[in-house]
């Protein structure tokens, strides 16, 4: 069997070296990058199919385009190829994508930019340089064609990748001036004129198809943890339930004797893996490892004792950062007519990426490479090059297309221990799979919050003072404490709440209002979670909102409305949604209630209006579903269809069914059994209002996210007249 | 040692009997199509046929395999994307991250043998496989188109 294994591993080795027709091709959907062709790439300004680095021409006209950010199901791959060949004018039927490695990033100085993908930015944090190394492909294209037919380069039209003279009846394609074009210097970036966006013919066209579909449709695909290379071992681990507990003892010897076991090493001081032949007998060492691990104060630390920190952080003066501040809004409620409080909470919640952690690493004295997964090409370098004790130019990172990225992969720990542990077998190719269990055990998780909200209304309804604390875990301080802002605050936790910015703020006109957090950090890892601290800030705000109305007596949306003036692109989003359930045209269903919500984040406006009924016996169901964004500019309406889709299913998904419970230090919820995913047959159907108004440029995976919770909440409390404040709705007896 | 059909071809390997077929088709075949998710038979990124039967192949150990048992993975049903299924998932760009598509494919490839025209209902009760990205609205459409290109 091994045999045939290795004749798979040959096969694909073959396919991916082989050169397209003297172009350098490497598919990024025929299975990864290897090390010659990594080299290949590095050796291919030479070989003249370079244009800019950006674009590869191949003489059949093939154009390869480069992309340095990842994709993981959102669709940053076409959406870049879209914009780079909007400029380029090549012909879209013949585009492929391809990854340049992080190794050659470095050793190019860095030519292909921020390879992180995270934050929504994969598109507007580089579609004006990707769009530039299109163009510069093109202009260098078209004087190549010039100097060939001894005319004005002004004189040249190019279309679908086809130049051609008017004047003297000549045509040529882009595959026949490739040589020439890419001994001509590249022009200096800052000269090149873009296109106005009503020029455009690619970026924004309905029905453009995603690059990478075909391998996902025949098992084709090659997955990190699909990865097959000669003489690789695969193991698994396991690091400590109780976060950053010792390792203490396991049951070496007996596991050592268990069938295809090549050995049992230590992690780190804190996690243990069982190296073998194939993974299931590696799990099967595992099970029988028995390992123990020091105890510490955090054995002690439950939800409930989570709990009391957080609660009396909503009371607390130390460790508080304000956010948002004007007026005074203490005195405004003590004038009110009404006072109203609240106290909201939102639950831990896990990636659980479809396709688990894991990463193969090969470690050797002077090099060290790994095969993964990752949301950041370049801190996959800097993690691999730090655990190989190499200097990263020593180091390579082969980046496939992630199962699934939601935030995980933007941390590196998988990737560590992976080269931690390869390098105690130099030369051994080692691959590093987690089961699931180990994935949920060692999240990286959404914090944990809770927020006091108070408000007071005046006798016409509107509101007179606003205070909103938040407390929880920091996420910068748990991943990245070097991006902590002034006197050690984390500005991500007033993700949306801030009183002015494009990233994302309070459209809100509420002049008395306070809004601060309460840093209460724990044992417990925190991240970038999709959508990150919008998804529990939009709920806190929005659904208070609607208390808030329902005090005064007043319609939710007109109750918005009136505090939007000033914020005329939120107030068009929400106006959006509200139009196309027909808020105020046509009553919803006998039975069923409406919600809506409004937001701003990773610089897109964002709305959405719920139709939900919610029977005697307390069942929820969702029976429409309207999700508004405006993101500026539409590159792939497609793509923001389905990335507006998918966030519903992920964000509302987890507002259903999941928490993760922290018992004795450690998580509870293990697998999909107890960690419950959003399933076909209860998805809404979404009717998704794309209003790209153009003019800025904000993101597309995660922002819907954040608007589809409270919308839905607060349809519940229409149709119960009582206040959802604490998810998920699973615990909930939504009627009394 | 156990012998599999598997894709219509002949296989012999050598492994521990309670090995998940799962593993068995990813390791010892190397069909790495058919995807490892949770492991308890949850998620149905595992999906394969036996028999025809719908199947999570993680949760069925090698010893309970017989020799006969003709079992099909997402790299047996057509190379090059030829069946309904997969030409409708094509035609509504179904996949996100692709993960789960495997499953998903062979679950709806099951689906469709049994009821060549399912409802939405049939396709709620017999599509439960999880997809972390949420493709679920493209799913369904791609399952009716598939049923309507069947019965074309």
């Amino acid at each position: 069997m091994t045999k045939i294994a290795q004749t798979k591993v040959s096969r694909r080795t073959v396919v991916g070296t082989s050169l397209a027709a003297g172009g350098m091709a490497i598919g990024v959907g025929a299975g990864g990058i290897t090390t010659a062709l990594a080299q290949k790439v590095l050796a291919d300004a030479a070989t003249g199919a370079e244009v800019s680095a950006w674009v590869v021409i191949a003489p059949d006209d093939t154009v390869t385009i480069r992309v340095a950010r990842s994709e993981m199901g959102q669709g940053t791959l076409t959406g870049l190829c879209q914009l780079v060949a909007e400029e380029l004018e090549c012909d879209w039927k013949k585009v492929k994508a391809e990854y340049p490695t992080p190794g050659q990033n470095l050793a190019r100085n860095r030519v292909w930019g921020d390879m992180s993908t995270g934050g929504s930015r994969g598109i507007r944090g580089s579609q004006d340089y990707v769009r530039q190394g299109g163009a510069a492909a093109r202009q260098m294209l078209l004087q190549a064609a010039a100097n060939r037919w001894k005319v004005p380069v002004e004189e040249l039209t190019v279309r679908d990748s086809v130049v051609s003279h008017t004047k003297s009846n000549r045509q040529t394609t882009y595959g026949k001036l490739v040589a020439d074009a890419s001994k001509l210097p590249v022009p200096d970036l800052k000269t090149i004129k873009l296109k106005d966006p009503k020029d455009w013919k690619l970026i924004g066209k309905a029905g453009v198809k995603r690059l990478d579909t075909a391998g996902k449709l025949n098992g084709s695909q090659v997955y990190a943890i699909d990865v097959k290379l000669p003489g690789m071992l695969t193991a698994t681990i396991m690091d400590a339930p109780v976060f950053g507990n010792k390792l203490k003892s396991y049951d070496e010897a007996k596991v050592k004797a268990m069938p295809g076991i090549k050995g049992v090493y230590k992690v780190g001081d804190t996690a243990v893996a069982v190296v073998a032949d194939t993974f299931w007998q590696a799990k099967k060492g595992l099970d029988a490892l028995n390992p123990t691990w020091d105890e510490s104060a955090n054995n002690k630390v439950s939800s409930e004792s989570i709990a009391e920190i957080l609660t009396a952080g909503l009371a607390s003066t130390e460790g508080v950062f304000v956010g948002n501040k004007g007026g005074d809004a203490d005195a405004g409620i003590a004038g009110a007519a009404k006072k109203i409080t609240a106290i909201y909470g939102s639950p831990f919640w896990n990636h659980a990426t479809m396709e688990p952690m894991n990463c193969t690493a090969k470690w050797t004295a002077d090099k060290c490479e790994v095969w993964v997964a990752t949301q950041n090409g370049d801190a996959s370098l800097a993690a691999c090059a730090e655990a190989a004790g190499l200097k990263p130019a020593q180091c390579e990172v082969y980046k496939y297309h992630l199962g699934g990225g939601f935030g995980r992969r933007g941390q590196q720990d998988y990737t560590t221990k992976a080269v931690l542990l390869a390098k105690q077998l130099p030369g051994v190719p080692v691959k590093t799979i987690w089961t699931r269990e180990e994935d949920m055990r060692q999240g990286k998780f959404r914090p944990v919050s809770q927020c006091k909200l108070e408000a007071g209304l005046d006798a016409q309804g509107n509101i007179t003072g606003f205070k909103m604390r938040i407390a929880g875990p920091s996420i910068l301080a748990s991943v990245a404490p070097s991006r902590m802002g002034p006197g050690g605050s984390d500005p991500i936790a007033f993700q949306g709440l801030i009183a002015e910015g494009p990233e994302g703020h309070l459209g809100y006109d509420i002049p008395n209002r306070t809004i601060d957090y309460a840093m209460r950090n724990l044992h417990v890892p925190v991240s970038f979670w999709r959508g990150v601290n919008a998804n529990q800030n939009a709920v806190y705000v929005e659904c208070f909102i609607d208390e808030l109305a329902k005090e005064a007596g007043q319609d939710p949306l007109a109750f918005r409305r009136k505090m939007l003036a000033k914020s005329p692109k939120h107030l068009a989003i929400l106006n959006a949604v509200a139009d196309k359930i027909g808020w105020e045209k046509s009553p919803p269903p006998t039975g069923v209630s409406r919600g809506i919500a409004q937001f701003m984040c990773y610089g897109s406006y964002i709305a959405a209006a719920a139709e939900v009924s919610v029977s005697d016996r307390g069942k929820l169901k969702v029976h429409r579903l309207v999700m508004g964004t405006d993101p500026g500019y539409a590159v792939n309406p497609g793509q923001i269809e389905a990335q507006v889709q998918g966030s519903v299913a992920y964000g509302l998904g987890a507002s259903f069914y999941q928490k993760i419970t922290i018992k004795d230090g450690r998580v509870v919820e293990e697998n999909f059994d107890t960690y419950e995913s959003m399933r076909l047959e209860d998805f809404p159907k979404i009717e998704t209002v794309l209003q790209a108004s153009g003019g800025f440029w904000g993101g597309v995976g995660e922002p819907t996210i954040c608007v589809a919770t409270p919308a839905v909440l607060n349809a519940i409390f229409a149709a119960t007249g009582k206040p959802v404040r604490t998810l998920p709705l699973r615990d909930l007896k939504l009627r009394a | 040692m156990a012998r599999l059909n598997l894709n219509g071809k002949t296989l012999d390997v050598k492994v521990d009997g309670d090995t998940p077929l799962l593993w068995t088709i990813r390791e010892q075949a190397g069909l790495t199509g058919t995807k490892y998710g949770c492991g308890v038979g949850q998620c149905g990124a595992c999906a394969v046929h036996i028999n025809g039967e719908l199947q999570r192949s993680c949760s069925i150990a090698i010893k309970d395999i017989k020799p006969t048992d003709k079992i099909v993975t997402i790299e047996g049903l057509s190379p090059t994307s030829s069946t309904a299924v997969q030409k409708a998932w094509a035609a509504v760009d179904v996949p996100q991250c692709g993960y789960c598509q495997s499953g998903q494919i062979m679950a709806a490839t099951a689906l469709l043998a049994k009821k060549p025209k399912p409802t939405d209902a049939d396709i709620d009760a017999a599509m439960t496989n999880i997809c972390r990205c949420g493709t679920y609205q493209r799913i369904r459409a791609a399952v009716h188109m598939a049923a309507d290109m069947k019965k074309a």
